[in-house]
């Protein structure tokens, strides 16, 4: 059996576990069972892939496996699997923050096992999607993963949650009528021996007119934009994120919005390279734009999870800036940011979500002298926000300067210039993680009730010590991810 | 031939006593943390010895009498291209391995100082953690081996100073300087990483060997590249510089720096007067050659920037009130000082007196003012305020603090015999021999500095005797130490250590001589400096405030600073914050959220609007439906009709 | 006109006959669909188009297939479908009834709107 199809069998075993266990002890074990084989299958993935790619095997993706899904006459639908360097990143990211997700949501009330289940499936999508090479596929589980979050949102979410679920839907859901569109392009235009087809590896050796190419970027480049914010298709991500519960904030923010730019990258940009070519130079303006426009944003916010919102609207628009500036290094950057803005803003999500479990308010201004009163977290907190605002031995750093020297050796004086804007970035951004530390947790204690607060329990422990290896771990040694996305690079010259 | 392998530990023991300190602080008694964190920094700094003494006697020198650099290390840490990579290593040469020296020597006296001076303290675990993380990232910033090392480095340094600034972070004032601090550098920054990739961009390099050597090739490609009418090249220096100016707190990036007195007292000794701030200072000598050969515009812009900073500043510091701010003050004077050394430095031989005379100051200086501000906080350990009007007649009280401080105090104003006469003294006789403009501001400025530094010393152990509620006496001995170390430092360094043979623009010695004529006029400004001070502040008088009345509205914006904190104010909250940002999130909840918001309630309205002709009654439907199936009906027969008769 | 009477009296009712009476029985059924309040009348009233079918369906069956049985076929199997579809249509009338207590369609019969 191929080892990748075993990432969509566990969830699936795991919501057919949950149907059967309706006490919560239960519910969390086959929680942290399932997320640990994942977390466990996804570092068996990585040695096997070296071990592979050691002994020689230089295709472009490993462990494929392929099977008629359905067929017809016009229709040629595969169930195709493979992954190369940089999917197993965004499936070991995945695992890692579905593993800490359900550390965070420990205490999920009410209806923990129906918030699991739903949180599953939402695995289910994301997984799928990164193991597939076939289009129509990945899109079918790109719609998987939209649809629980309306759920999650709107049943488990606080504040104007069903506005916010519903406006996530929605924007959504429009989105991938756009990546549909553009795949159909795609898909119609181009023959393969005779055939129409849906896969990756043969549509990207293939030659899709021109002209197709020209409509067919946008849409597509629009519609997995919108997922990862593209500017100005952004503003489901402030309200979704500052309704959504913890665990699934940390899901969308660190994995969905990668799932997003790894579309952008995988389709637009792989298939449609002469689309790209011409008229990138929009999507470049509009991602640099959203840089800075949302580090801005970010520094007049009065809600935590708003501020880290914005910033995530923030870094990844500099990921879709990379992945437009078509060289390698860029490109390596993007993947690197993708990896290190999901496991920084899913900690940063993690950490609020305590945050405001305890004081049951987010809001700047009624918060205060916490690092007193939780150290623990202040800790994490302030470490979550060195990585973001680009500390050198944490993840920001190394994935944002591999973005901005590889931007700014592009040859042209436009994109430079754009690179420019972007490098503005890490001022703005020092601005607002400070002024949100220096309020939160630094100071004298504004509120007296918050000095009966305590510091984070165990489960809670896990998940945060967890993440920030992550973050420490890909700051102080990235050598080994940037060798294994180059590696996976092999269209880009 | 020796190596230096065992350099490395120069960089790995405070890394480790980091993560050992901050990881299991708390498991510790806060003694033991404190001792375990001066131990290896005592390590450290025998490595640090040992490793300048063996660059400098044994190993460094080539056969021709020159010192070439030496790569005790050097690792690809990450790959950008085929020819870009950040490496990580030891890049040792003479002015790295004299700054190795003067970091560990000073970090180790704020180790044992803090020992006395920090006890007690909430979080005394934290605070050493804190010096030991500043210590490895200052000591890898300057022993880098590329650009893009040192300003890795560089962020660090940054940050270790944000938390140490911070390290009161109950206290509002503290929390506030310490952002100020970060974010102030981290704009200058912004332009220092512009300039490394624009850098990078043209030499496709960020190696410091290939970059520094004499008439390197990698600057060809720079040729003709110019932006709104200035050459790349210079563009690219002096972005670079405007990291320094941030760091270095120069002209107009200097407010973070007054502020940053907030931090305990040793923390300013170590990072705002030794080490940090004089990473600018060491960044233009690191690129020098860039500086002379490729851009000696940039480089003369660099020692006006320079020379008016040094003036303002000693003018600001003579009216300051809080003795750590006229020190900081004097700090910013004293860097811009070196930085102006360097302007008015040549290459070879008597013409690069300059760079020597600079890391000359460089060195002493982070002596005699780490001696300053260690003694400042004696007092103010002993007097409990920084305030000069808290303080008065402490020179019997204080002996130790007494004449330690007036040690120091001689070095600054550039008095025979002490250190800062030597280095002062061979700055003004290169800004003679270069340029006279710069050489008088610089005059000027050493003659306020002998003023300002004396008001200091007489408001603090003379000018009035005091009643205190807790008799003020001097430390005990982990206190007391570090300040007469510093002392008889700061007594010798000037004649005892040949600068002029060590540390060289070209790496070759050369015979630098006291100049008479500048030495006179030197010692004649300081002592007219010094007689000043006297004057006003020895006894309580009305002069001082009758001089401050006459000089009016003068005296007012020296006493504010000049308004650069509030300029500085106004940018960032009137302007960024709300001018900017504010009408931003504005924009992005009512312009384009609106626009989204709007296509929802347009397609609500259109659903409202044709809702009704889901009646729900079936008659109605019935109706429609036969309708348009007689319509239907009707024009299919009518086109059969009109087909059949055409 | 006697004619008219003898040939129809000693032939065959021509089709057309049968046609004019299925489409005055199916227009009334119509009008009787579209007009009628009382369900009871309007279910009534779709009988009647479905009867006129059911003639069709025999008239068609005699006059041009006449050796075949589908029509006849087709008309008993309509027929069966009618008595199921009136007992259907009634029960439920008789729950609306008795859930608010009137069967005019333009009353209080609008709960399931929208």
């Amino acid at each position: 059996m191929n080892i990748l199809s075993l990432f969509v069998l566990v969830p699936i075993l795991m919501l057919v576990a949950y149907a059967f266990c309706p006490n919560i002890k239960q519910v969390r074990a086959i929680g942290v069972i399932g997320s640990s084989i994942e977390l466990i299958l996804s570092v068996v993935l990585l040695f096997l892939f070296f071990a592979e790619r050691n002994a020689g095997n230089t295709a472009e993706m490993l462990f494929t496996f392929d099977a008629v899904w359905y067929q017809a006459a016009n229709i040629n639908i595969h169930f195709s699997l493979g992954v190369d360097g940089i999917s197993i990143l965004m499936l070991m990211l995945t695992s890692v923050i579905m593993f800490t997700g359900v550390f965070v949501s420990w205490d999920m009330n009410p209806l923990p096992r129906d918030f699991f289940m739903w949180l599953t499936l939402l695995a289910i999508g994301v997984y799928g999607f990164f193991i597939t090479t076939d289009m129509f596929t990945m899109f079918f589980f790109y719609e998987i993963a939209l649809i629980p979050m309306y759920l999650l949102i709107g049943v488990w979410g606080n504040g104007k949650k069903e506005y916010a679920a519903m406006k996530v839907a929605l924007m959504l859901m429009g989105a991938s009528a756009f990546i549909f569109t553009g795949l159909l392009g795609i898909y119609f235009s181009t023959t393969v021996n005779g055939q129409h087809t849906f896969n990756l590896l043969e549509l990207a050796k293939a030659d899709i007119p021109v002209a197709v190419q020209l409509w067919a970027f946008p849409c597509i480049f629009v519609g997995f934009g919108t997922l990862s914010a593209l500017f100005p298709f952004h503003t489901w991500s402030p309200d979704g994120y500052g309704c959504a519960p913890t665990a699934v904030s940390m899901f969308h923010a660190g994995v969905l919005k990668n799932l997003g730019a790894y579309g952008c990258f995988r389709i637009a940009m792989q298939l449609l390279p002469e689309g790209a070519n011409q008229v990138g130079w929009i999507f470049i303006i509009l991602s640099a734009i959203g840089v800075v426009y949302g580090a801005f944003c970010a520094v007049s916010q009065k809600d935590l999870k708003y501020i880290n919102a914005y910033s995530s609207v923030s870094h990844c628009c500099l990921i879709l800036f990379a992945i437009l500036m078509w060289n390698k290094t860029a490109m390596t950057g993007a993947v690197m940011q993708m990896v290190s803005h999901g496991v920084m803003t899913a900690l940063f999500f993690a950490l609020i979500g305590m945050i405001y479990g305890r004081t049951h308010t987010r809001n700047l201004t009624e918060l205060g002298g916490l690092m007193k009163i939780m150290p623990f977290l202040g800790v994490g907190y302030i470490i979550a926000g060195l990585a973001s605002l680009g500390l050198p031995g944490l993840s920001g750093f190394v994935a944002e300067m591999m973005i901005f020297v590889g931007s700014f050796a592009h040859a042209d004086l436009f994109t430079r210039i754009f690179t420019v804007l972007c490098v503005t970035s890490i001022v703005i951004t020092a601005v607002y993680i400070l002024r949100a530390v220096g309020k939160v947790l630094y100071g004298p204690v504004i509120n007296d009730h918050h000095l009966e607060l305590t510091d984070a329990k165990f489960t809670e422990r896990i998940a945060i010590v967890v993440l920030i290896v992550g973050v420490a771990g890909i700051g102080l040694y990235p050598g080994w991810i940037s060798e294994m996305i180059n590696a996976s690079l092999t269209f880009v010259h | 031939m020796l190596t230096f392998n065992y350099s490395i530990w120069i960089l790995v023991l405070p890394a480790v006593m980091f993560l050992v300190l901050g990881l299991g602080g708390k498991y510790m008694k806060p003694v033991v943390s404190g001792v375990l964190g001066t131990i290896t920094m005592a390590i450290t700094t025998v490595l640090a010895y040992l490793t300048a003494y063996q660059y400098f006697f044994s190993v460094g020198k080539a056969a021709d009498g020159t010192y070439k650099a030496i790569e005790a290390f050097n690792f690809e840490w990450l790959r950008f291209t085929d020819t870009l990579h950040i490496d990580l290593g030891m890049y040792i040469d003479a002015i790295s391995s004299m700054m190795l020296i003067v970091i560990t020597t000073v970090s180790l006296m704020v180790h044992i100082y803090s020992l006395g001076y920090m006890k007690g303290e909430k979080g005394f675990q934290r605070y050493y953690a804190f010096l030991s993380l500043f210590s490895f990232s200052m000591l890898g910033l300057v022993v880098a081996t590329n650009i893009f090392q040192m300003y890795i480095f560089w962020e660090l340094v940054g940050v270790s100073s944000f938390l140490l600034i911070g390290f009161y972070y109950t206290k509002p004032s503290a929390v506030a300087a310490s952002k100020k601090a970060f974010i102030v550098t981290r704009f200058a920054d912004f332009f220092f990483l512009i300039g490394i990739l624009l850098l990078s961009y043209f030499t496709k390099t960020f190696d410091f060997g290939t970059l520094t050597a004499v008439g390197a090739p990698c600057f060809s490609s720079f040729a003709g590249a110019s932006f709104l009418g200035i050459s790349a090249i210079s563009w690219t220096m002096f972005l670079i510089f405007m990291g320094g100016v941030g760091k270095s707190a120069l002209l107009p990036f200097h407010v973070w720096l007054p502020d940053a007195m907030e931090g305990p007292t040793p923390v300013s000794a170590l990072i705002h007067a030794a080490t940090m701030v004089v990473a600018g200072v060491f960044l233009i000598a690191r690129l020098f050659p860039i500086y002379l050969f490729q851009t000696p515009e940039v480089l003369h812009l660099i020692g006006y920037i320079g020379a008016i900073t040094a003036i303002f500043a000693a003018v600001v510091a003579c009216t300051q009130t809080d003795i750590k701010r006229v020190l900081a003050f004097s700090t910013i004077s004293q860097i811009a000082y070196m930085i102006t050394a360097l302007s008015v430095s040549g290459y070879d031989g008597h013409d690069g007196l300059g760079y020597m005379a600079s890391m000359f100051h460089l060195f002493t200086h982070a002596f005699f003012k780490a001696l300053l501000f260690l003694g400042a906080g004696a007092i103010i350990h002993a007097v409990h305020s920084n305030e000069m009007d808290d303080m008065g007649g402490l020179w019997k009280k204080m002996p130790i603090a007494n004449w330690t401080f007036l040690i120091a105090c001689l070095a600054i104003a550039g008095i025979f015999p002490f250190s800062g006469f030597f280095s002062k003294d061979e700055i003004l006789a290169a800004a003679l021999h270069h340029d006279i403009v710069l050489f008088s501001i610089l005059f000027i400025a050493a003659g306020l500095t002998a003023f300002y530094m004396f008001r200091l010393y007489f408001r603090i152990f003379h000018y009035e005797n005091k009643q205190y509620h807790h008799a003020p006496h001097d430390a005990g001995p982990s206190m007391s130490i570090p300040l007469i170390f510093l002392a008889v430092v700061t007594v010798v360094a000037g004649w005892l250590i040949p600068f002029d043979t060590l540390i060289t623009a070209d790496g070759k010695a050369f015979e630098s001589h006291i100049d008479p004529l500048v030495a006179g006029l030197s010692i004649g400004i300081a002592l007219v400096g010094i007689v000043g001070a006297y004057v006003f502040y020895f006894k309580k008088n009305e002069k001082p405030d009758q001089v401050a009345t006459s000089l009016g509205w003068f005296y007012r914006a020296t006493h504010n600073k000049f308004y650069f904190d509030e300029i500085w104010m106004f940018a960032t909250r009137s302007i960024i914050f709300k001018c900017v940002s504010k009408p931003m999130a504005w924009i992005d909840v009512n312009v384009i959220d609106g626009f989204m918001n709007g296509l929802a309630y347009v397609s609500h309205q259109a659903s409202e609007a044709i809702k009704g002709f889901q009646s729900g009654r079936i008659q109605q439907y019935a109706l429609i439906y036969l309708v348009g199936a007689l319509v239907l009906i009707v024009t299919f027969c009518g086109w059969l009709v009109a087909f059949i008769t055409k | 006109m006697g004619e008219f009477i003898t040939n129809l009296l000693n032939n065959t009712i021509p089709i057309e006959l049968y046609l004019a009476v299925t489409t005055i029985v199916f227009f009334v059924g119509v009008y009787g669909f579209l007009s009628r309040k009382n369900m009871i009348m309007v279910l009534i009233s779709i009988e009647l188009m479905l009867n006129a079918a059911d003639i069709n369906f025999a008239v068609f069956n005699r006059y041009l297939y006449p050796g075949q049985l589908e029509g006849f076929y087709f008309t008993l199997f309509a027929i069966a479908i009618a008595a199921a579809e009136a007992a259907i249509a009634i029960a439920i009338i008789i729950n609306i009834y008795r859930k608010v207590h009137t069967i005019y369609v333009d009353e209080d019969v609008s709960k399931m709107k929208y």
